[in-house]
């Protein structure tokens, strides 16, 4: 890959380079770093993700200079930022409609690399790092909506709290203190509301922390693309600015919209109504039930009736993803030469979003009109899903016959090659 | 302190139910000392109707309150469902604020001014007058509407039991929203004749478990409206839900209106993106 060099212009710059070369940092790192030219609109979304960060930090800090986490006052200070707060009711909206678009936007970013083999060498430390950052993203929008302090933020707090005190049938008594330890007390109560905001204030800098590191370890191979190819010369690239950030800023800016409309018209949409009255410990909610970002997972935390298996089993299911970068036995990186992992790829969404729905739907249904139980089709959702990571990816790649792959990414994406 | 082992076995027990066996779940909801109408025993069929669908003023991303609407369904609360039901986190100058009915200042402040609400102590630092009431004075437009009863033990007791919720966010915070709180107002009725109804409650399909214990507030003739408007129950049942629906969400207009603006902008702004696009990559792929 070629490096771009830079060369000082002025004598500011001269000066500021032998002693903190931003400038140069940007310059190879943002402004010419060479990125492939045949990135499509699924890559844009680490830019999106970027933008979603930096909104939830922006709209939190504001947030908390109005929000009160005591567990007497906490959800009338969120009605007071609603209504006496200038611009009060627009900075909740865009943060409990960002944390949605950001598990949106994930939700993509993650299914792309999935598609194109992004998580494949040598691009395996990226890949985990995302891991990390996806399960800090939930740890944060699960402490985030305990805050409001209505009825589904407790019940939510006490259910995911309550995962832990599985462990007591491993060894009596150690569930029990976990989740005592976790609660500060001896259940869901203004001590777990204090650490909860504390907490939900630290993570998302830890994310940021991450996001570098992410950012870092992508910078070191340089960017998968749509072919999956390596990049083979200066001829496969183009630099990031303007080419990147324009294009990055159009797809922001169609996603922006998405986010507008639930904002400004929709802003209720993604929540539950039940949430809109205060905690009351003493009254159970008739379904407790996730935001929709966390139903597959739910779905198969319910789909085992052994509570301590059913809680490994989703610790197992995002532990799994650590694994896929080395599961993948394929040579070939991108789905678009892999025409057997292509359709099991689209299987595996279709299973992720029967998932959610049967995670939304009560423990009891059934499937539609059917005398068929829900919870069945959730176990197959289970096994499937650990069945496409641990055994449907080693052995597709084994016996796949990949597609010829092009000569080089210049070749496929112009008519007629540059240079 | 003394219940927190009663609350953390109440907490534990309906976690676990809930988490390995539904029907666990169910029970322990069921254990847990719900008000009144969620625990009455279930009738022949007692799912509730899916609620009757009307058009309001304020649904759409255009739809706004209709004012004469929310001024005659401020006048129903005041007169008929303030009589059980506070209002806590709506202030009584928020009745003038643009957006909402938007009484004039004079016409907040003279409704102000109607509402008891208790005094500071007064110079010798007393709270109570000489026959041993509360101290209070005429209400401010600064004061929250004041709530018919002094805590919840005192609305239990006067209630049969159950606690009439308050009506702050009652449309968001009920599936169906503000359809379900008009089907509520509108659908009591005599109990079909194989219905089994508990003491004191009253029959309305539109409720889980077909019963509630709030006897049919709304009545034609409850109020008397001073425009001239028909004061029927459906009339009564729409002008206090499109107040409640303002009490619960008082910035949509504010939001609707910033949202339009925000639309055109992003629209706009997109589509000289969209051209920066194609121009800088043009001849790149």
């Amino acid at each position: 890959m070629r490096s771009p060099s830079y060369v000082p212009k002025y004598g500011i710059s001269r000066w500021l380079d032998s002693r903190l070369p931003f400038l140069r940092f940007t310059q190879e790192h943002v402004a010419s770093y060479p990125t492939p030219r045949n990135l499509n609109i699924w890559y844009t979304f680490g830019a999106i993700l970027s933008f979603c960060l930096i909104v939830q930090i922006v709209t939190g800090i504001v947030l908390a200079m109005h929000y009160t986490p005591d567990s007497r006052l906490a959800f009338d200070s969120v009605e007071h930022i609603m209504r006496d707060v200038n611009a009060g009711w627009l900075l909740r909206y865009l943060h409990s409609n960002g944390a949605s678009m950001f598990f949106l936007a994930v939700y993509i970013h993650m299914f792309r690399g999935l598609y194109y083999g992004s998580h494949k060498a040598p691009r395996e430390m990226i890949w985990i790092l995302g891991v990390v950052l996806y399960v800090l993203m939930m740890a944060t929008a699960f402490l985030g909506y305990t805050l409001p302090w209505g009825q589904m933020s407790f019940w939510g707090a006490t259910v995911i709290t309550n995962f832990f005190s599985a462990f007591d049938s491993l060894i009596p008594g150690l569930g029990t203190a976990i989740v005592t330890w976790l609660w500060g007390g001896f259940g869901v109560d203004n001590a777990t509301l204090h650490r909860f905001f504390s907490l939900h204030y630290l993570l998302p800098f830890v994310i940021a922390g991450v996001v570098v590191l992410h950012i870092w370890a992508l910078h070191v191979p340089g960017n998968n693309n749509p072919l999956g190819i390596d990049v083979k010369g200066p001829q496969d690239t183009v630099s990031f600015h303007p080419y990147y950030t324009v294009k990055d800023l159009f797809f922001l800016s169609c996603f922006v919209i998405l986010y507008a409309y639930l904002v400004f018209f929709n802003p209720n949409l993604l929540g539950h109504p039940i949430n809109y009255a205060p905690a009351n410990p003493i009254q159970t909610p008739e379904d407790i039930v996730p935001e929709w970002y966390f139903l597959p997972f739910y779905a198969i935390l319910r789909s085992i009736p052994n509570k301590l298996i059913g809680v490994l089993a989703l610790f197992a299911s995002l532990i799994t993803l650590l694994f896929v970068s080395w599961l993948d036995t394929s040579r070939v990186r991108s789905a678009r030469f892999r025409p057997v992992y292509k359709q099991f790829f689209w299987i595996l969404v279709v299973d992720v979003i029967i998932l959610g729905y049967v995670g939304s739907q009560p423990v009891d249904a059934s499937l539609f009109n059917t005398p068929i139980p829900l919870v069945w089709l959730g176990r197959i959702g289970t096994l499937y899903y650990f069945l496409h990571f641990w055994v449907i990816t080693p052995l597709v790649g084994l016996i796949e016959t990949p597609k010829p792959l092009p000569d080089s990414i210049a070749k496929s994406v112009l008519a007629t090659p540059a240079e | 302190m003394r219940t927190l082992p009663m609350k953390q076995a109440l907490l534990t027990a309906a976690a676990l139910g809930f988490l390995a066996l539904p029907v666990a779940a169910q029970t322990d909801a069921a254990k847990a000392p719900a008000p009144a109408p969620s625990a009455a025993a279930p009738a022949p069929s007692a799912d509730a109707l899916p609620p009757k669908h009307v058009s309001w003023s304020f649904n759409g991303p255009f739809g706004t309150y209709d004012r004469a609407a929310l001024q005659r369904g401020f006048q129903v609360y005041k007169e008929v469902c303030s009589a059980c039901h506070s209002l806590s986190l709506v202030a009584i100058r928020n009745l003038a604020d643009r957006g909402g009915p938007e009484f004039t200042e004079a016409q907040v402040a003279a409704i102000a001014a109607g509402y008891k609400v208790p005094a500071d102590p007064d110079q010798q630092g007393k709270t109570v007058d000489a026959s041993g009431k509360p101290l209070t004075r005429p209400g401010t437009p600064a004061d929250y509407f004041p709530p018919p009863f002094a805590n919840e033990k005192a609305a239990r007791a006067a209630m049969n039991g159950a606690l009439p919720p308050d009506l702050s966010l009652i449309i968001k915070a009920r599936e169906g929203h503000e359809d379900y709180v008009y089907s509520i107002l509108t659908s009591f009725g005599p109990p079909p004749a194989n219905a089994k109804m508990a003491p004191g409650m009253n029959y309305n399909p539109m409720f889980p478990g077909r019963q509630i214990a709030m006897p049919p507030p709304l009545s034609n003739g409850s109020v008397t409206y001073a425009d001239g408007t028909q004061n029927t129950v459906d009339q009564e049942a729409r002008d206090v839900v499109t107040f409640l629906s303002w009490a619960s969400e008082p910035k949509m207009e504010e939001r609707k209106r910033t949202g339009f603006n925000v639309m055109i902008f992003l629209i706009g702004f997109t589509t000289l993106l969209y051209f920066s696009y194609r121009r800088v990559w043009h001849g790149q792929h």
